[in-house]
């Protein structure tokens, strides 16, 4: 140590010290960039290829039939190119796809593939085209959205078709918005990011992933708090309480009047 | 046991032969009283006298749950945490409810079921009175000659006339006072065929009020949209009425789906986004349930149905009118401008809506 501060001043230090600078800086920048061509022999999506290949293989098994040898699309089913990863993820993971049989809208199910087939198709599907990817696990955390924010932005968006509830109501043809209860986070993500059925598409430029977590955090906290009193009904509103009351509740009434009005035995 | 009928043979509805004046049906009579278990069995009746008290107990218990819902329960901002203050409000209602219920049911119930085996049952019959006499009619008849007679008004026509005079201008006020609800100069029925679009208003997003540009809609997109110079009004009713008549949605469709326009709207929309007033044209529900590969606008009140495809027009449903489109373009910096205000008011029907505009901006 003392031979070194002895050297601090001498002419060449300066340049030493450059030169170990540069050093430093080039090394830490070509460890960098080796990082990044590491991962850009993946997809942009930060699927590898390994996945690619299972998920093409998969594809053409099971889903091929309806939606062509490359995906292009066929009488049967739609093209999947440019679709995304979340599309995959939506419609495989809630077993709306592969279709059990075709009508107004794919039905909901319990999922055929597995998490790992899953992306694997997602990986497959995403290769072919860019679409929306699979949301970062931060916009999916509803510790940190807002929900009163969330559900203006629900009422707005979001509670004509699905209820102020989140319950889900009908629309024209056969068609219906399915209820919200109960459905993963990713799932309500890739809903809005890739519009499936008949939904329309709520892109980031749209709703930003921040407005599209608090939406999350409002279902997923009225669905923990429940009901404030009483049965909900199924959240229909007037539909189902109006049910009751004029089927059950004039049952009673009438009833009551019958027994009023008998002779006792 | 009393006789059935009355006495006057001039009341009653007469049937049968016609000539004997009497009923159809001889007055059968009650039917012969029938002793209740009550009555003859003392241990029916120590069970009935058991079941009524019961009732009242239930009443009690109900009346008590009541007041362990309203003061045992903690209250619902006395708890940290939102969700177990949510449970002890549940709790709280449920026990408010249904004790409330069981304590109004249970005396009722107990009251009617005493009554029904216990108290005495002997049957009584209450005679109907005439119904009107020759009698009463010729007194009727006499009230009214000496009411006639009495005013003197065959005599006095002037008091007559006078009299149905002032009876005919008494309701007047009325009829103006009603008028003044309409208030056509202060309430202005031609704001009614305006709203806050015109030339250059950008359209921003509702409720965030940040401005859209085309590249942000992509295809099968849809977005709630309000004119940006909203914001700009002060008063909160004010906005509120003036946001309830420009609310529009936006959507963008493969522009190979839209159908041809009809001239003179070749340039409403931009390259597949359309925009169009979310107000029913039946009776003004908003219409924002959006199909996006049918191209359908469900209105959820009365099911109109409404293709965006063809210009809004009414494929299903009671609405009249396609709904209004906003004519849109693209500004010098890329953000989503209206062209105009609508071209006919938007919503339903009302009185004035067929007239002729007279700053002639609309077609009759």
């Amino acid at each position: 140590m003392k031979a070194l501060s002895q050297k601090r001043r001498h002419p060449f230090a300066f340049v030493a010290l450059l030169l170990l600078g540069l050093l430093l800086t080039g090394g830490l920048y070509a460890a960098a960039t080796t990082v990044n061509q590491a991962q850009a022999s993946n997809t942009p999506d930060g699927f590898s290829s390994e996945q690619v290949e299972e998920g093409e293989r998969l594809f053409v098994a099971n889903c091929a039939t309806c939606h062509g040898m490359n995906a292009e699309g066929s009488d049967a089913g739609p093209s999947l190119v440019g679709v995304g990863a979340a599309s995959v993820e939506f419609q495989v993971g809630t077993g709306r796809m592969p279709m059990q049989m075709q009508g107004p809208q794919a039905q909901q199910k319990p999922p055929q593939f597995n998490e790992e087939q899953t992306t694997q198709l997602a990986a497959y599907v995403a290769s072919l085209g860019a679409g929306p990817g699979i949301p970062d696990d931060e916009w999916l955390d509803v510790d940190q959205g807002d929900p009163a924010r969330g559900g203006e932005l629900f009422r707005i968006n979001c509670a004509m078709c699905h209820n102020a509830a989140g319950a889900g109501g009908a629309l024209t043809e056969g068609k219906y918005a399915p209820s919200l209860h109960g459905v993963d986070a990713v799932h309500i993500y890739t809903a809005m990011t890739t519009g499936p059925q008949n939904m329309p598409v709520f892109n980031d430029a749209n709703i930003p992933p921040e407005d599209k977590r608090d939406i999350i955090a409002f279902l997923k906290t009225y669905e923990k708090q429940g009901s404030p009193g009483g049965f909900s009904l199924g959240f229909l509103g007037p539909v189902s309480e109006g049910l009751l009351i004029w089927t059950l509740g004039l049952a009673l009434l009438v009833g009551s009047m019958v027994w009023l009005t008998s002779r006792s035995s | 046991m009393a006789e059935h009928g009355n006495g006057d043979s001039t009341a009653v509805v007469k049937a049968g032969d016609g000539t004997s004046g009497g009923y159809a049906i001889d007055n059968p009579g009650l039917p012969p009283h029938r002793p209740r278990l009550a009555d003859v069995d003392e241990k029916a009746a120590k069970r009935s006298e058991r079941q009524v008290a019961a009732m009242f107990i239930v009443s009690i218990i109900g009346t008590l749950m009541f007041f362990v819902g309203y003061f045992a329960v903690a209250r619902m901002d006395q708890f940290d945490d939102y969700f177990e203050g949510m449970t002890a409000l549940r709790v709280q209602n449920t026990l408010i409810g249904v004790g409330t219920a069981l304590a109004m049911l249970g005396i009722g119930l107990g009251i009617v079921h005493w009554a029904k085996t216990l108290m005495p049952d002997h049957e009584v019959t209450e005679a109907r009175k005439p119904l009107r006499t020759e009698a009463d009619r010729a007194e009727a008849e006499e009230i009214v000659t000496g009411i006639i007679e009495e005013t003197q008004i065959k005599r006095r026509p002037l008091l007559r006339n006078t009299m149905i005079a002032a009876a005919l201008l008494a309701p007047l006020p009325a009829v103006v006072l009603f008028r003044d609800l309409d208030r056509t100069e202060d309430f202005g029925v031609e704001r009614m065929r305006h709203s806050l679009w015109d030339e250059g208003v950008r359209l921003v997003r509702d409720p965030t009020g940040t401005p859209i540009r085309a590249s942000d809609l992509t295809i099968g997109s849809a977005m709630h949209v309000i004119p940006e110079n909203l914001r700009e009004i002060e008063s909160h009713g004010d906005r509120l009425a003036e946001k309830a008549k420009a609310v529009v949605l936006l959507m963008r469709l493969n522009p190979d789906d839209l159908k041809e326009p009809t001239p003179g709207r070749e340039d409403w929309g931009h390259d597949g986004i359309i925009a169009c007033s979310k107000v029913c044209t039946h009776v003004g529900c908003p219409v924002a349930l959006y199909e996006r590969h049918t191209h359908h606008l469900l209105c959820p009140c009365h099911q109109s149905t409404f293709d965006a495809s063809e210009e809004f027009k009414v494929t299903f449903g009671p609405a009249g009118r396609p709904l209004p489109q906003l004519p849109i373009t693209v500004d010098d910096e890329g953000f989503l401008i209206a062209r105009s205000d609508f071209t006919e008011p938007v919503g339903p029907t009302y009185w004035e809506r067929g007239h002729t505009d007279p700053e002639g901006d609309f077609p009759a």
